[in-house]
Formats: C-alpha cells, structure tokens, sequence
C-alpha cells in the first residue's frame, strides 16, 4: 500500500493533462456556444478558423526568431498572439460581411447558415494549405519544462514524479485569465448585458435600441480572440497540423452540448468534463491499482476500460447520452 | 418541356467535358472520374432523399459508406477457417451476449415503470454486459489477430460474390440508420447533423480499430471483382483479335513485324484497363438509372407528396393524421441504405478496403455539397450535382496548376510565390468546392437544377 504514490500516478497521468486539454477544449466550446447564442447557428467552420488563427501566430513565431526576438523562458508564440487574433478578426469580419450577413439580414433557417459554414469551411481549409501547407509543424520554443519526473523525485523522494509541461501550465493559466476576463465583460459591462440581451431576445433588444451591428461586431471580435487563444494554445501543447484542428472541432462540438449549448459557462466545463472523461475512461490504470493494493494481488491485465484508439469515441458517446437523456445540456440553455 | 431542354443541356455539357478528359489527359483517366462521379451520383441520391424529400439534415454519411464498405469484405472475402478455429466461437459468445444485453434492457424498461431504480438496473445491466463482453472477446480476439498477422488476422467472410454483398451493404447500413434514427430523429434540425457527423466517426472508429472485424488499419486488398482482370484479358484470344480488329487502321501504318508485335501489346494493355472499366461503368449505370427510375416513381407518388408535405410543414401533416416520426425514420433507413450500397459500389470499384480513408471532409461534405449544388429535392439534380463536384474535385488541381503557369509564367522558375503555389496545387480543390457552395447557396439557393412542383 502506498497511497500518496497512486495518487501521484494518477495526476501525473490524467489530472494535469485533462486540465491542459480541457482547458484547450473549453475556449473552443466557448467560441461555438457564442456564435450560436448571438447569431444562432452552428458553426461548422470552427476547427479551421482556429487553425487559421494559429497559422498566422506560426507564421510571426518564425518571423520573430529570425528578428531575435524573444521572451526568454517564455515561448515566442504568447508575444504574436496579439498580433495574429487581429488578422483572425479581420478575417471573420470579412467573413461574415460578405457571407453570413446576408443570411442574417434575411432571417434564414439554422439549417443554411450550417450549409453556408460548411462552404466557410472549405474555403478557410484551402487558405490555410495554400499558405502554410498541411505539415506537420512545431513552434515551442523557450523552455519546456517546469517540473521533470527526476527533479521531482529527487525532491520528494518518491517513486513517482511528477512532470509538469511548461505549455500545460501556459494553457491553464492563459485559459482562466481569458475566461475570467469575458465573463466579467458578458456580465458587468454594459454592451455584454447588450449581448445577453440580444441572443435572449432580438426583437425586445432591437426595441430597446441595441445596435445589433455592435452585438454582433462584438461577438466576432470575442470570438477571434477565444478561436486564435484556443487554436495557440493547442499548438504549442502538441503541434500545428491543419488537419487535427478539423478533428478537434468534433470534440469542442460534444463540450459545448454538453454543457448546454447558447451557455458559455456551461461550454466552460463541458471541455473538462470531456477531456477527463476521455482520459479517464482510456488510462490503464494497472500503476495506479498496483500502488493501492498488496503485493501478491498485482493484476495482471492493463485495467483499461477501452484502448486509447477509442479516446474521441467516448466524448461523441458521451454527447449521445447527454442528448437523449437530457438535450439542452447540463446547465440547462439560459441563453448567455 | 423547357424544363426537360435544361436538365439535357447540362447532362451533355457534363458528358461533353468528361469526353474532353479523355481526348486530353487519357480514356482510362475519364472512365475512372465517370465511374467515381456515378457513385457520387447513388450517394447524392441517397442524401438527396433524406435532405430534398424530407428535409432531414444528415451529417453520418461517412459511416454508411464505410459501412458499405465493410460489407464487401464480410461477404466476399474467403473466410479464414484457422481464424474461425481459435477465435470464432469467443465471437460467436459476444453477439449472443449483445443480443441478450438488449433483451434484458428492453424488458426492464416494458415491465417497470419509470424510475431512479430503473434507471440504475438499465445502467448496470449495460456496464456488466460491457465488462462481460470485453472477458469473452480478449482472448478470441487476441488468437484471432495472431493468425498470420501480415495476411489475414481477421476473420475473413463468408466467399459469396461480390455483387451480393452490395444488398448486403444496404441492409447493414438501413439497420444502422434505423438504431440511429430511433435515437437521434427527434432532435432539432442542428443538433441532429451534429450527433449524425459523432455517431459516423464512432463507427468509423470501430471499423478502424477492431481488426478481428476487417483488419482495421492494416486494410484488406484483393477484394474480389465483379468484372474480368486485366491480365486474363491480355492473355485471351478474343480479346487481342478485338484490339486488332478496332485498331487495324493504324497497325497497318507499321510495317516492321516486331513493331507492330510492340505496339499491339501497348494497345492491348490499354484497351484491357479500358474494358474492364467499362464493365464497372456499365455496372453503374445500371444501378443509377434502376434507382433514378424508383425513386422518381416514389417522388411523384402519393408517398412522395406525403412527405414534401411533411417537409414543407410538419404540424400540418400532422394535423391532416400522418406519423411524422414513423415516416421520418422510413425515409432516413431508405435514404441511409442508398449511401451503404454506394459505399460497397466504391469498395468493389476499387478493390481495396482502406478504413483510415474514410474521412468526413470527402464523405460527408463533399456529398452534401453535391446535393445542394445540384439541386435538392431533384433527383436529375442531385445526380449532376454528384457529376460537376466530383469532376471539380478532381480535375481542380490540373486546371489550377494550368492557371498559376499561365498567370506566372512572367516570373522566372525558381520564384518562390511561384514555387510554392505549384506546390500547393492540390489544394486549390477546396478553394474551387467552397467558393462554389457558397456562390450557388447565395445567388441560386435551389441549386443547378431546382425542385419541380407539379401542380395536380
């Protein structure tokens, strides 16, 4: 028996990567449920814009190394953010004046604003490959660990360690201080209870004399910023690979039902509780039990609920149930 | 009858710019684009009965596709009897087990009434049927996937012909759109194409990853054909005395005896990979044409009136007595069972079953866009939607290479805006396929061919 071991484990190998992933899950969610509060339609174009925003945040990276800049400890990549959420916003600006507006103004059904995002898809997808091509790319740079299992067991003494990436501390952080900042901006500000009022209720809003050009200026601009803030992050966590980011909209998709869509808090943890449902569900959890029970009881098998293959099939499942148990999500749909 | 002039103006234009293909790039290339824009034309129809006659948005079309595909090696590939030996009755156990999982759920969920305790017992039954599955299944799969792991390692199929499997691909995915219909039909329009796009990649993802099943991601090649090989042809008498006969002209121009030997060989293996693709053509066409007559007649049936009529306004339907839900998932099965075929179709075209191929860009809204550029509700529509997307999605990356040589041919070769453009020809497909849906969405939202209502 030894218990602080297992639990060491069992950080290591799902707390602290759940948090990293659902944090990167969590602003995509966050990104989809806005744009379906505001402008009420699903958006399927998802995965690529933030894929585009961090191509342009790759692109300054190596621009920036080849100048010399840098931050030191710190990744090149956080210092063209900034940089790179401007062009993103210029480009969903461009984006929705000359494709969705004319949708919105017309009041189309949800359906067709999916179809039209679809052909947004396609079209941000070939931009994309066009310019930076659909290889593989890594644009870590500074340093990359905080933490390293040795030093940690050095210190401690334990068996275990610990390790703690430098761009999952990054992302955790980055991620509660973006959140933080918009709820307050959604809750406390006068164009955010613009906003809420907006995606509760057009035409009361409208009457009230909310400019719905601002809301919905507004609502592209947060979104650039959560898209590229996202799309980053998971970037410099694992790599850039166009393609991956078109997968992960799927499971940004199931967190952000699964929190009750039209609700960004609840879009919030909806990504954790997919990234820890995928990983806790697909960790072998042989280590862990090995630490808690005696020796002669070892198991033999890995413990492992379902193979690491399935890793996306349990959030997709997990979106099935949610939908037939309980279709407007967790935090049921308060819209914003 | 101006109607009509249309739909026959656009077939010939299509037909025109495929006999182009051939005249330019090669007859072999224009047969395969035919045969591929004649599968794209099942599946648009498929999609085209869901989306234009019911007005169902359904985003799983990869997972019927790839369920068609998996068909085609259930029953044509001959079953590999060691497999069957150490491992089949393991198997065997798991389906029995399913079958009583589902049993037992189904008769706890009649019998009780509904509450917190039934919930639970559903619950464990399925978490225990699981556990129990995954203890039956491990060591079958294990002795399974260890016989002749680069060969085989699944269980193979069952040895029929190849065409059967094709209905049997049908009623595999029909079964499947009926479980998903049962599930997911009641949700709104958006929530459905998502859960239809998740449930598609679970499928996907089974099929990828269960190699006892189809040898997963390690792919199974040689599938049987429905059409003569190649090299039977080139050896078979009659056949070379064909080539002869069609090319005497110009075999006559040669004088040399051993020239003339070369270069009727050429002729022959040109010809034998034209035949046999025209044997699939055939194959096709027979299946598109059966299809467009059946669901034509369906279309302008009292069936079809009922269900433009749900379309067009599901409380009044409702209202006048008709069963949305049941006809709704009729038409889902029916719709979903037409992609499945087209999915066993494309396995059998190309001999080859490739599950990490089955990606929801090319199968899902590649096919979507056909149907909606070519016209929803329209089957003549939906079939040329099927012929100008995949013809575009293929032939965009000639025609854009051609335009970037022309437009930089100013600038020296080594330009590096030059270089890399070239380098990312292939890409201008998507370009080409995202700007047209968002231009026919836009300017003509009924499609190339629109919907033609029929006054009675």
């Amino acid at each position: 028996m030894d218990f602080l071991n297992a639990i060491i484990v069992l950080f290591n190998f799902t707390v602290i990567p759940a948090l990293a992933y659902g944090s990167q899950l969590a602003l995509g969610a966050i990104f989809v449920t806005l744009i379906y509060a505001v402008l009420r339609f699903a958006n399927f174009a998802t995965g690529d814009m933030m894929s585009f925003g961090t191509m342009f945040a790759v692109i300054l990276t190596y621009y920036f190394q080849s100048l010399g800049f840098g931050l030191g400890v710190l990744p090149t990549a956080l210092l063209t953010i900034p940089f790179a959420i401007l062009i993103m916003i210029l480009y969903m600006l461009i984006i929705d004046k000359f494709v969705f507006s004319y949708y919105r103004i017309k009041k189309s059904p949800p359906v067709q604003f999916a179809m039209v995002s679809v052909g947004v898809m396609f079209v941000t997808q070939a931009l994309i490959r066009i310019i930076i091509g659909p290889s593989d790319r890594r644009f870590l740079d500074g340093e990359k660990f905080i933490i390293k299992a040795t030093e940690f067991k050095e210190m401690t003494g334990l068996a275990e360690g610990i390790t703690l990436k430098s761009t999952q501390a990054i992302t955790i952080i980055v991620t509660l201080i973006v959140v933080s900042i918009m709820f307050w901006f959604l809750n406390r500000t006068k164009t955010g209870t613009s906003m809420r009022a907006y995606s509760d209720n057009e035409d009361l809003a409208l009457l009230s004399g909310i400019d719905p050009k601002k809301v919905v200026l507004i609502t592209w601009v947060i979104a650039g910023i959560l898209a590229t803030i996202g799309g980053v992050l998971y970037g410099l966590d694992k790599s850039y690979r166009p393609f991956v980011y078109f997968n992960n909209m799927l499971p940004i998709f199931a967190a952000a039902i699964v929190g009750g869509i039209g609700n960004p808090f609840g879009a919030f943890l909806g990504g954790y509780v997919i990234a820890f449902a995928e990983i806790f569900v697909t960790y072998a959890y042989k280590r862990f039990i090995s630490y808690l029970l005696p020796e002669h009881l070892e198991p033999d098998s890995l413990l492992q609920l379902l193979s690491t293959d399935y890793k996306f099939a349990v959030s997709f499942s997990i979106l099935v149930i949610v939908l037939l148990i309980r279709p407007s999500g967790i935090f049921k749909g308060k819209v914003i | 009858m101006k109607n009509y002039k249309n739909v026959i103006a656009a077939y010939s234009i299509m037909i025109f710019l495929i006999i182009l293909v051939g005249i330019f790039q090669s007859w072999s290339i224009a047969l395969t684009i035919l045969n591929y824009c004649l599968i794209s034309a099942v599946m648009t129809i498929g999609a085209n009965i869901q989306w234009g006659y019911a007005g169902l948005i359904n985003f799983g079309i990869m997972g019927y596709t790839a369920l068609g595909g998996l068909a085609v090696v259930l029953v044509s590939v001959e079953p590999v009897k060691k497999a069957w030996q150490v491992g089949g009755l393991n198997i065997l156990a798991c389906i029995w087990i399913i079958v009583a999982i589902i049993f037992v759920v189904k008769f706890i969920l009649n019998r009780f009434n509904k509450s917190k305790l039934r919930n639970y017992s559903v619950a464990s039954v399925i978490l225990g049927g699981i556990i129990l599955l995954r203890v039956t299944a491990a060591p079958g799969i294990e002795a399974i996937e260890s016989v002749d792991p680069a060969k085989t390692g699944f269980l193979g199929g069952m040895g029929l012909p190849v065409l059967f499997s094709w209905i049997v691909g049908a009623l595999l995915a029909g079964s499947l759109a009926f479980v998903i219909g049962k599930i997911a039909l009641g949700l709104r329009a958006d929530y459905l194409a998502i859960a239809t796009l998740l449930i598609a990649e679970i499928i996907v993802s089974i099929i990828k990853h269960e190699e006892w099943l189809a040898r997963g991601v390690k792919n199974v090649i040689g599938l049987k054909r429905p059409a003569p090989y190649e090299i039977d042809l080139q050896t078979s008498e009659w056949f070379i005395n064909l080539v002869t006969k069609f090319n005497s002209s110009k075999l006559n121009l040669i004088n040399s005896i051993s020239d003339k030997q070369e270069a009727l060989n050429q002729m022959v293996i040109d010809a034998s990979s034209v035949y046999v693709k025209l044997c699939f053509t055939g194959l096709f066409l027979t299946v598109v044409i059966i299809l467009l007559i059946v669901t034509q007649k369906a279309l302008y049936s009292p069936w079809g009136r009922k269900m433009r009529a749900i379309r067009d306004n599901e409380e009044a339907a409702s209202a006048m007595g008709k069963n949305i839900v049941k006809e709704h998932l009729l038409i889902f099965i029916l719709g979903s069972a037409i992609v499945g075929l087209a999915g066993a179709m494309m396995v059998t075209n190309d001999g080859l079953f490739t599950p990490g191929s089955y990606r929801p860009m090319r199968y899902t809204f590649v096919i979507w866009v056909m149907v909606i550029v070519g016209g929803t509700g329209n089957n003549f529509g939906a079939i040329l939607g099927g012929f100008v997307v995949w013809f575009l999605w293929v032939e965009a990356a000639p025609i854009a290479l051609f335009l970037i040589n022309l437009f930089t041919s100013h600038l020296p070769e080594t330009n590096a805006v030059r270089v890399h453009l070239i380098e990312s020809a292939p890409y201008f497909r998507f370009l080409v396929i995202g700007i047209g849906l968002l231009l026919i969405m836009r300017y003509r939202p009924q499609g190339i061919i629109p919907e033609k209502i029929i006054k009675q």
